[in-house]
């Protein structure tokens, strides 16, 4: 790999970002926003809140950097640009990387706002320290990531983007645990939801509300998504074509 | 070196249509060869052969003496796609910075590119905000940057007004005197005369190749346009296509 060719790949994407103020305010700000709404739909039982306000911070990265991505390979697909860059000497794993490090950062910021509301005004606590939310954070939203690079050789056109996050993403929430806990749906459901990498991250997250060490459980949790984080960015590798009929 | 491209019975399908039949042709080093002909004839389809890019159904590409797509001529070969292949939610100096980085190439080199398309003033704006023309020439300028000794470029002056076109022919034959090869397309014969060499592509088939004179005296048409319908026609009566 090339440390220049990373460096500067991420520095594109971010520039591309930089000119388009709106999404940057919407990345930053809706998870916030959301969360806050949350908070006081369930005024009535705060329970819920204590409970799902944490994996929220892991799925709220998730799903936006799933759709940045897959909309903008997309993009870079129909566009030509992704041909010209198989064109360079530049290497796949450079391309990969870049779009890694910039969303990784985006990541960082979003965690971090979405945390310090969370912790802070809506009174969530964490047992397990901050620095376990933006890791989970971060690894989701490279999660997202490498998922949305992956499908996206699957859409022709954004539209077609676009409706993958609900078919690819939705279902992940809801056998996740993030409504009912796994243990408690039935078993089919249970099954499916161990294989769904979102449910690693919201039992992580679950689980560094109470924990006050970092468990074994919690290791474990977070040593399967980077497994999958790696193992979609093989996948999404794979895609990338410098040949093409 | 003498051919700068060297291709051997090469056959391309696309989509199941057959659109490359089983070409022969060598592309001078150093010199600014023309692609010429109609739309649908192969001729982006056999400069995506040429860069490596294109899935072949037989036959061998050799560029500067290895075979098309080695990693090696990556940074030896520009290509410039028909559709402007830049980034237009950045500016043109950025996306030639973006460039150059990928090349390995100091940001100068990507100023200097930006000039010699013309664009040093507006090299500042949004490539999305541009006219058709001017994303052409950042996406020119973006392969220009690393100094390519063969250059491939897809109708790159479509859409450009006579004085920027003049320039740019102007500047290939510079880039060639330099020791540049240049592969050229375009279905404008108006550009034909600008070319060293021509390469006359039609419906999968190379129909002449040879300097514009030599073509002019063969078909003893002064006007590269008739000379290119009578070797057209004089094709389809030695293929028996009807077309």
């Amino acid at each position: 790999m090339s440390v220049q060719a990373t460096l500067a790949t991420a520095r594109r994407v971010l520039g591309q970002l930089r000119h388009d103020p709106r999404t940057i305010v919407l990345l930053l700000a809706v998870p916030s926003v959301l969360l806050v709404l949350f908070k006081y739909v369930f005024e009535g039982s705060p329970r819920v809140f204590d409970r799902v306000g944490l994996p929220m911070l892991g799925i709220f990265p998730f799903v936006t950097m799933f759709l940045v991505t897959s909309i903008a390979m997309v993009r870079e697909r129909t566009s030509g640009t992704l041909e010209r860059l198989l064109t360079t000497p530049m290497r796949k794993l450079d391309l990969l990387l870049g779009y890694a490090l910039a969303f990784g950062v985006v990541a960082l910021l979003q965690g971090g706002i979405a945390a310090a509301v969370a912790l802070g005004p809506l009174g969530l606590s964490v047992e397990a320290g901050v620095g376990v939310v933006l890791t989970l954070a971060v690894l989701n939203a490279l999660l997202g990531m490498a998922l949305g690079l992956f499908l996206s050789a699957f859409a022709t056109t954004e539209f077609q983007a676009v409706q993958f996050m609900p078919a690819a993403v939705v279902p992940q929430v809801l056998l996740g645990g993030l409504l009912i806990p796994r243990d408690q749906m039935a078993d089919v459901l249970y099954w499916v939801s161990n294989v769904l990498p979102l449910s690693y991250a919201i039992d992580a997250l679950a689980a560094a509300r109470t924990a006050s060490t970092i468990t074994e459980e919690m290791t474990t949790d977070l040593a399967v998504i980077v497994g999958c984080v790696l193992a979609a960015l093989a996948l999404g590798a794979a895609t990338l074509r410098r040949r093409t009929p | 070196m003498d051919n700068a491209i060297r291709v051997r019975g090469l056959v391309v399908d696309r989509r199941g249509r057959r659109v490359l039949h089983g070409i022969d042709c060598d592309v001078p080093a150093g010199r600014v060869t023309g692609l010429l002909g109609p739309s649908g004839g192969g001729k982006t389809t056999f400069m995506r052969c040429v860069v490596g890019v294109q899935r072949v159904a037989a036959g061998e590409v050799t560029v500067l003496g290895l075979p098309a797509g080695s990693p090696v001529l990556r940074s030896r070969v520009g290509y410039v796609t028909q559709a402007p292949s830049v980034y237009p939610d950045l500016t043109a100096r950025a996306n030639a910075h973006y460039f150059a980085a990928l090349q390995g190439v100091p940001t100068a080199a990507a100023d200097a590119a930006l000039d010699d398309v013309g664009l040093t003033d507006d090299a500042d704006h949004l490539v999305g905000r541009m006219s058709g023309g001017e994303q052409t020439r950042v996406s020119l300028a973006c392969a220009l940057l690393g100094r390519p000794d063969l250059l491939v470029l897809d109708e790159p002056t479509v859409g450009l007004d006579p004085v920027l076109r003049r320039d740019l022919w102007a500047a290939f034959h510079r880039l060639a005197e330099s020791g540049s090869t240049l592969l050229v397309s375009s279905h404008v014969m108006d550009e034909a005369r600008r070319c060293d060499e021509l390469v006359l592509l039609r419906d999968g088939r190379i129909v002449a190749h040879d300097s514009p004179d030599a073509i002019r005296q063969q078909t003893g048409f002064d006007d590269l346009e008739l000379a290119f319908l009578a070797l057209a026609e004089s094709a389809d009566v030695t293929t028996g296509a009807t077309t």
